[in-house]
This record gives C-alpha cells, structure tokens and sequence, in this order.
C-alpha cells in the first residue's frame, strides 16, 4: 500500500470456528495487496505476543487460521473458544499495518528458461503469438508478491503474473515434474518446491532449492516475501547446482 | 539395542504426535492417525505421550527383537502373537532378544500402534519423528519400513526397567521369551472398534452455501468409507452434496477432521497427512474427541454425521483429554509398583 495515498476502507474483521481448535480470522474477501498486508501485519503480531495455548498459525491469501489447544485454555472463560477469542480480539486491536510492516524481503531466484529446462516454452510462444524471449523477458520483469505457502512445502502462491502471460494447464499432466520446475497455469506461476505430478506449463527451471528440510526455516519463501525470476545461463545453472549440492 | 523387519505389512510407519509450527510453510503435520492410542500404547511402556512409535495398517509386519524390550500394543486388534502365541494388547509385555512380533487377521479397528520403551533412535526432523511420505521427511528415512530394516532403539528409563526385571523372572519361569503385565487399564476406558460409528461433527465455514437438501443429507443419510481412502483423506459414498450456488472460494486452512466437498459432490474427510491449505468448501468439521474412532474405521464402513453446537464440541474435547489423564496417572501408580 502507497503510504502516500488516503488507505482505502478496509472490510471489518470476521472470526468463525474451524472445529474445536481452531479459528479463522478473516480480513477480506478477495485477493489483494492491501488485505494482504492486513494478514501480515498480524501474523508478525502473533510471532511477536503469541498466547498461551496458541500452538501455529496459517496465513492464506484473506485469513489467517489460529490452530490453539482447548486443555490449556480451559479455565479462561466459558468455553476455550471464548478465550481464545477475548485473546485475538485484543490483538486485532493492537496491530497497527504501519508500526507491523518490517522492510519485504526480496527473493532472487536464478531460472534456466526453455530447453531440456522448461520444455514448454516454446509451445506457449507459439500459444500466445510472442517470441520466446519475449515470454521470458515477461516472466522476469515483476517484482512478485508472495501471498501465502501451501499445497506442498514451500510451495508459493504468487501474485503479479503479467495478464498476457496466461495460459490453460496441460491437458494430460505430467507424472513427474522435477523439483524447481518454474511453470505457468491459469493467472498463476510457480516454482514445484518436490518432484510431483503437475499440470502446468514448464518454462524454466530453478537450481535453488525452495525446501531445504534439514534448514530451521525449512521453506526459503515465506508470506510477504518479494520474487524475482533472474534469467541465467543451462552454464550458470550447472554452476549453481552443484554449489546448492 | 534394535528390531529387525523380517516382513514389512501393508504399511507400517514411524509416527509421534506430529510436526507442529511449519503449516505456514506448507509442511503438513503427518503423525499418528488414532493419536489417542499411541498415547495410550507409549504410557504402557513408560514413555512420555508423543515418544514415537509404528503404526501398523490392517496387515500387521514380523518384527524380531535383537535385545530385550518392553512393548505394548494399542488402537486396532490385528491378532498379535509373539512367538506364535496370542498375545494381548493395551497392556505391557516384555520380548526377549529372538523373540518374534507377528500379526494375523485384523479383528476390529485399521491401525495398530507399537510402542517401545525408550523409543526410536531416530532423529527427528523439524521436531518430529513422524514419516511424511511425500516429501521423504523424518521416521526411517523418510520412508515405510521394509523387510531388512534394522530400527534402533533408545534405552528405557528407570521405570521400564524395572517392570522388565519382574516380567523378565516371569518369562523364565514360564520357559518362553516374553511375558505380559499381569495388569491392564479397565476395558471399560478404553475405546471400541466398530464397523458402523456416528461421527459428531460441527458446521464448517461454508455449511451455509450448501442446499438446504444437501444439510439434510449430511446429518441424514449414511455414507461409508471408500477403498480409496487413505492417510491423507477418507473419500466417502453417499448422497452427493451440493452447492446452492456454485462458486470458485480462496485457498485457506483445512485440519485433521476438515469435510470437503469437491466439486463431484462427494465429501472427503481430511485425515492425519491432510495438506496445509485447501480451496474446496469445507461443510463440516469433526470434533477432535471423534477422530480417534474414525481413523479406526475399517474401508466399507459406515458414518453416520450428528451435528453437535462448538460448545459441545470442546465438552468433548476436555472430557476426552480428562479421561486420557486419568488413565495416564492410573499406569504411573502401576508402573510405579510392577
């Protein structure tokens, strides 16, 4: 959000139950930078005060759910859901976007387009009329925003494709795409984090490794990071590789 | 100090209580399907509650002892023997070194746990020793347990041991290599396995763009458990449930127990190694005190949905989690006095 401009008005908060432990707080109702803002701004509030009985939390693209533990929340109110609210609600009231809002962090991930490393690419330059240095040119410009993690570890839901890059998922998915396959499908692009079976259009592919398991934070892209796809060299792939090795 | 895979079973899998804190980075939380009866099955031996242990799937492996063990049993009854004898379960047993764990024909329930005094000696990943298939994370590398596999073990504590001692003199005078615990919790306590179950559930954040029909069936009509069913999901039969207006929603959280609905109108209860997130509407919830029993559920089964208020449902809840303490103190006092 430009600080500069008058904020526009922002939808009231809802919270529901999602179960006996968990609660959704929900802070719009489609996707957009400035809700986003609004879900980050509170996660980082949670990282900073978290409660007792809180146990995780999950941010998606307009909530953000608060898994937390009925036993240790017991004798707080009536009923642990009770609780549990009296405890968000005075953080809602605390969390202000300007003072939460640490400096994005920008991620730079390095892709080999086209060939052996995105076998796509040129039937979707063919499918959208553009040279395909022109796709990856594209692709590379925007500065992404990663608006939350889900589907399969460290997989990030991206916003900010440009409109002229979108493109059908493959008729007959592919059983196997490898890890760090860069692809495109629908509005979205992405990075496959495992070798799983996958759909999308592949242009390029990633040496970095966007789950490292053995790490403390074992997804390289959390919510509220910043994406850029930097083009290189199948040279400056191999290079890279073996370094992540 | 170790257990050899002489046969692996249908499935059979480290698991603890779970990984928990990474949802945000898209890492599921796996561990046991019938957390209650790990619980259960670890306090026997002694263990703290989330000391990882196997969960076993309808067909149960052949495990040889290498050193003596204390073990216990829990959750499904897969007909263990041990040495080619019966053997009981929910109750501690000590194997001798030689002696061999093997399994029959599932009798009630779909999943076996065995605990192990002392536990695994396998280290655990983003602090925990569940087994994420998918992505090849924690239990023994990553993976099911195969014919071959040699499990370590860590040692038991001061209380294992000395049960083991007095069991260990029974063995001996018994002339075999094992021996149970001449105790066991009130049968009454412990959870029954059936093939037909009602299932209480809450309403989940999009019960109410549902039909008014499609309400009806849920809470009406029997669905039962496909064979196509498995740690992640339970794909259930029954009447399809609709949309009143069908519409695309955002990805959001879903947990252990979430009921989705895709677009073929068949619901899906998400289970143990459910994803992180999910974009189909979510039409109920089970309540915790339940999952146990569903996870037990034997393929063909039958469901049965009764709506209870959120109220109700975290009753449950403290009373399940009541029941599971007064349990655990009722073992220390034994485990206490062997």
């Amino acid at each position: 959000m430009n600080e500069h401009t008058t904020p526009e008005p922002q939808p009231a908060v809802q919270l529901y139950p999602l179960g006996d432990a968990a609660v959704v707080i929900e802070f719009g109702k489609s996707i957009s930078p400035a809700t986003h803002e609004r879900v980050q701004a509170f996660c980082n509030r949670l990282e900073q005060q978290p409660f007792v009985g809180l146990v995780e939390y999950v941010p998606a693209f307009t909530t953000v759910t608060v898994y937390y533990d009925p036993w240790r929340l017991r004798q707080q109110a009536a009923t642990p859901y009770d609780a549990v609210l009296q405890q968000l609600e005075q953080l809602l009231r605390r969390t202000s976007i300007a003072t939460e809002k640490p400096a994005p962090r920008v991620v730079e991930i390095p892709v080999c387009y086209g060939g052996a490393y995105g076998p796509d690419l040129d039937w979707l330059s063919k499918h959208l009329s553009l040279l395909p240095e022109q796709v990856i040119a594209l692709h590379a410009a925007p500065q992404y925003l990663v608006y939350m993690i889900g589907f399969a570890p460290g997989f990030p839901y991206l916003g900010g494709l440009d409109a002229q890059l979108t493109a059908p998922r493959k008729a007959q998915p592919r059983p196997l795409v490898p890890a760090g396959a860069v692809g495109i499908a629908g509005q979205q692009t992405g990075v496959y984090p495992l070798a799983t079976p996958g759909g999308w259009q592949l242009i390029g592919r990633t040496p970095l490794r966007l789950f490292r398991p053995e790490a403390e934070v074992p997804s390289l892209l959390q919510a509220g990071d910043r994406v850029r796809f930097v083009p290189i060299s199948a040279a400056e792939y191999q290079r890279l590789q073996q370094h992540e090795l | 100090m170790s257990f050899s895979i002489l046969s692996p079973g249908l499935l059979t899998t480290v698991q603890d209580l779970g990984r928990v804190g990474y949802q945000k980075q898209g890492i599921i939380v796996s561990g046991a399907m019938d957390a209650t009866a790990l619980r259960l099955a670890n306090l026997l031996v002694g263990n703290p509650e989330n000391t990882a242990g196997l969960e076993l799937t309808l067909l149960g492996p052949k495990i040889r002892f290498e050193t003596d063990q204390l073990i216990a049993l829990a959750g499904a009854d897969l007909s263990p023997a041990v040495d080619g004898e019966p053997v009981r379960m929910w109750r501690p047993v000590l194997v001798r070194a030689g002696a061999v764990l093997s399994f029959g024909a599932p009798r009630a329930g779909s999943r076996a746990y065995l605990a192990i005094a002392g536990g695994l000696a396998l280290p655990p990943v983003l602090g925990s020793r569940s087994t994420y298939l998918r992505a090849g994370l924690g239990g023994l590398q990553g993976r099911a347990l195969r014919k071959g596999d040699a499990v370590p073990c860590a040692k038991p504590n001061a209380r294992a041991a000395k049960l083991m001692r007095v069991l260990a003199t029974n063995a001996d005078a018994l002339g075999r290599r094992w021996a149970e615990a001449a105790w066991a919790p009130d049968p009454a306590l412990l959870p029954r396995h059936e093939s037909s179950l009602e299932i209480r559930a809450t309403t989940g954040p999009e019960y109410h763009l549902f039909s008014a029909e499609s309400q009806g069936h849920l809470w009406e009509q029997e669905y039962s458990l496909s064979t196509e069913s498995d740690r992640m999901g339970y794909r259930l039969l029954g009447p399809q449930l609709v949309l009143e207006n069908p519409q695309e929603l955002l990805s959001s959280a879903v947990t252990f127990g979430t009921v989705q609905v895709p677009a073929g109108g068949l619901p899906i209860v998400l289970m143990a190694d459910h994803q992180t997130t999910g974009g189909y509407p979510r039409i109920a919830q089970i309540i915790t005190a339940d999952l146990a029993r569903l996870a037990q559920l034997p393929l063909g089964g039958k469901i049965r949905f009764r709506e209870v208020t959120l109220a109700e449902a975290q009753q449950l809840y403290l009373q399940h989690e009541q029941q599971v303490r007064a349990l655990r103190e009722g073992i220390h006092l034994k485990l206490q006095h062997p």
